[in-house]
């Protein structure tokens, strides 16, 4: 089979991501901190009821 | 010219749960499950041999019969991806990109994938049973596995100088692109042992170069498959990376370990920093050290910090940038917001890491960790931090902490739903994807460099994708848009 795209001549093809804006902003530490303590406000309902028994459950076998 | 940097990025997720709690079960019910949705029937195609052909077809969202399949399944997706089971875990390989932004989307449309295909699955068993999956590399007892970057590379450049480039980067870049871990899983007898270490992944490490993923994994894998015209390309596969929940740090670490090679097969070693005289034992320092202040002794008699290292690398590549214009990578924006995000990630994670929390997984992860431990009193060996690790990578919203710790991100909902439809227009995954989407019937079988299609009436047809840049869509589109049938399809390819 003869494959069209390869007799073809190839065009340049340009990427189409944009990267986006990154706007600074001085007040960002402060902010970060205050999320992180209402963060952790609220971790208690997020974690897992039984901490311990959920890490040693937590057994993968090797991968790759 | 340094060729495009084609690249793909592969994720084995951790599961937990499921029938009879067996990990290979879990991971086929979740591969099952989103097959079966009909997001896609297709077999994967291994090494060229005649698979069977799947004759369920593809049917409506609502149409099916909560089966649970447990064989080892894998399949191809639209957006030219490839979901299976690898080992005992579900994993996700990106389809080719042509940009390091453009992996970023599809790996995040693969976190989606896994994330969905963990509802179907779950739709279907008993509340018991529920699957649970995390995209992290640890299971904090000793057991990793990987999530790995492949960067296409002109085969010219000798393997040696890729080992002699890469080193200082691959043992350095965690402290920006580390996802962070909770505590010590190898060698838990050393002297001092860290409370927290900035990779995942680094403690694993036993080897400077090899062929094993399992086993004695080396920093630089050897493993040599093409998955293309292996006479212009090599597929450089990189094993040492953390599977990072940041968007952005998926960004800079596809986006730097492109530059440095496109600098490197542009300008050659030159400029390249000396590598650590025990590249082993500097990757675990440095994991091990989330102060950065440890430094290494290097075959130039220096002495280099992971920054240090980090540093002249990105002076590197912001050289090679200004001199070439980078374009084997991306357009001129795309490699400039590598570059600042890189420079600013770098900078924050030694200056002032709060302003790099948004972005940096480690950073992220350890001001939690560190907070709650402060609030209330703990050790660092309490179970309750280890859990905070683990379910910093949990994808069910309701379980995620990384996505409660304020991470930006640069791809929106709309951008990963259309990335878990269609695929890159950008590289051959185009071809394969819309062949996946538009003739599902007429395909036995798809790989990476090729697609096998069964027209019911005579032998199997495989075409062919050995370059990674063509069957794209600026080559193949117009094909599918006058091609409404497999065999016209076909026909129009000159088979």
């Amino acid at each position: 089979m003869v494959e069209q795209e390869r007799i073809q001549k190839q065009r340049v093809t340009r990427p189409t991501e944009s990267a986006p804006e990154v706007p600074v902003d001085t007040s960002k530490g402060e902010q970060l901190k205050a999320d992180l303590d209402d963060l952790l406000d609220e971790i208690d309902e997020v974690l897992e009821e039984n901490a311990e028994e959920f890490v040693r459950n937590y057994v993968q076998k090797g991968g790759e | 010219m340094a060729i495009a940097k084609v690249i793909g990025i592969e994720t084995e997720f951790g599961i937990a749960g499921g029938p009879e709690q067996d990990p290979i079960v879990a991971s086929s019910v979740i591969v099952n499950a989103y097959a079966q949705r009909g997001m896609t029937h297709i077999n994967w195609d291994f090494e060229g041999e005649t698979p069977g052909v799947d004759a369920r077809g593809i049917a409506g969202l609502t149409a099916f019969a909560p089966i649970v399949e447990t064989q080892l399944a894998n399949t191809v997706l639209a957006n030219g991806a490839r979901l299976y089971v690898d080992h005992a875990h579900p994993e996700y390989s990106s389809p080719e990109c042509r940009t390091p932004l453009e992996a970023v989307r599809f790996d995040a449309a693969g976190e989606e994938v896994l994330r969905r295909a963990q509802d179907f699955a779950n739709d279907t068993l008993d509340p018991a049973q529920a699957i649970t999956i995390y995209k992290n590399n640890s299971d904090g007892k000793g057991n990793s596995y990987g999530c790995h970057e492949n960067y296409l590379v002109a085969r010219s450049v000798e393997f040696a100088d890729l080992v002699r480039a890469l080193v200082p980067h691959f043992v350095s870049r965690q402290i920006v692109v580390g996802a962070g871990k909770v505590g010590v899983e190898i060698d838990q007898s050393r002297s001092a042992r860290p409370a927290f270490q900035v990779s995942q992944r680094a403690e694993f490490f036993e080897e400077v170069v090899g062929l094993e993923t399992t086993l004695k994994r080396p920093i630089v894998n050897t493993r040599d498959e093409t998955h293309g015209d292996a006479e212009r390309f090599r597929r450089l596969h990189v094993i040492i990376g953390d599977a990072n929940l940041s968007q952005y740090a998926t960004a800079v670490k596809l986006g730097a370990t492109a530059l440095l090679l496109a600098a490197l097969e542009d300008q050659g070693l030159r400029a390249f920093p000396a590598a650590p005289r025990d590249p082993v034992r500097a990757v675990r320092a440095f994991a091990a050290d989330p102060t950065l202040r440890v430094a290494v002794e290097c075959v130039d008699d220096r002495t280099r910090t992971a920054w240090d290292f980090q540093d002249e690398l990105w002076a590197l590549a912001q050289r090679y940038t200004t001199e070439t214009g980078a374009s084997a990578v991306a357009e001129p924006d795309e490699v400039h917001f590598i570059l600042d995000q890189w420079r600013e990630m770098l900078d924050g994670v030694r200056d002032d890491p709060d302003a790099v929390a948004d972005r940096v997984d480690w950073v992220a992860k350890k001001r939690i960790v560190d907070g709650y431990r402060e609030r209330y009193g703990l050790n660092h060996d309490d179970a309750r931090l280890r859990a905070i690790d683990l379910q910093y990578h949990d994808l069910r919203p309701g379980r995620s902490l990384a996505a409660r710790v304020g991470l930006r991100r640069i791809v929106g909902d709309d951008a990963i739903e259309a990335a878990i439809l269609e695929p890159p227009a950008s590289t051959r995954a185009f071809f394969r994807g819309q062949c996946v989407k538009r003739f599902p019937g007429a395909i036995a079988a798809a790989n990476w460099d090729s697609v096998v299609f069964d027209l019911g009436d005579g032998p199997l047809q495989r075409v062919p994708m050995p370059d990674p840049l063509r069957g794209t869509a600026a080559l193949t589109a117009h094909l599918f848009e006058t091609n409404s049938t497999a065999i016209d399809l076909l026909s129009a390819l000159g088979g």
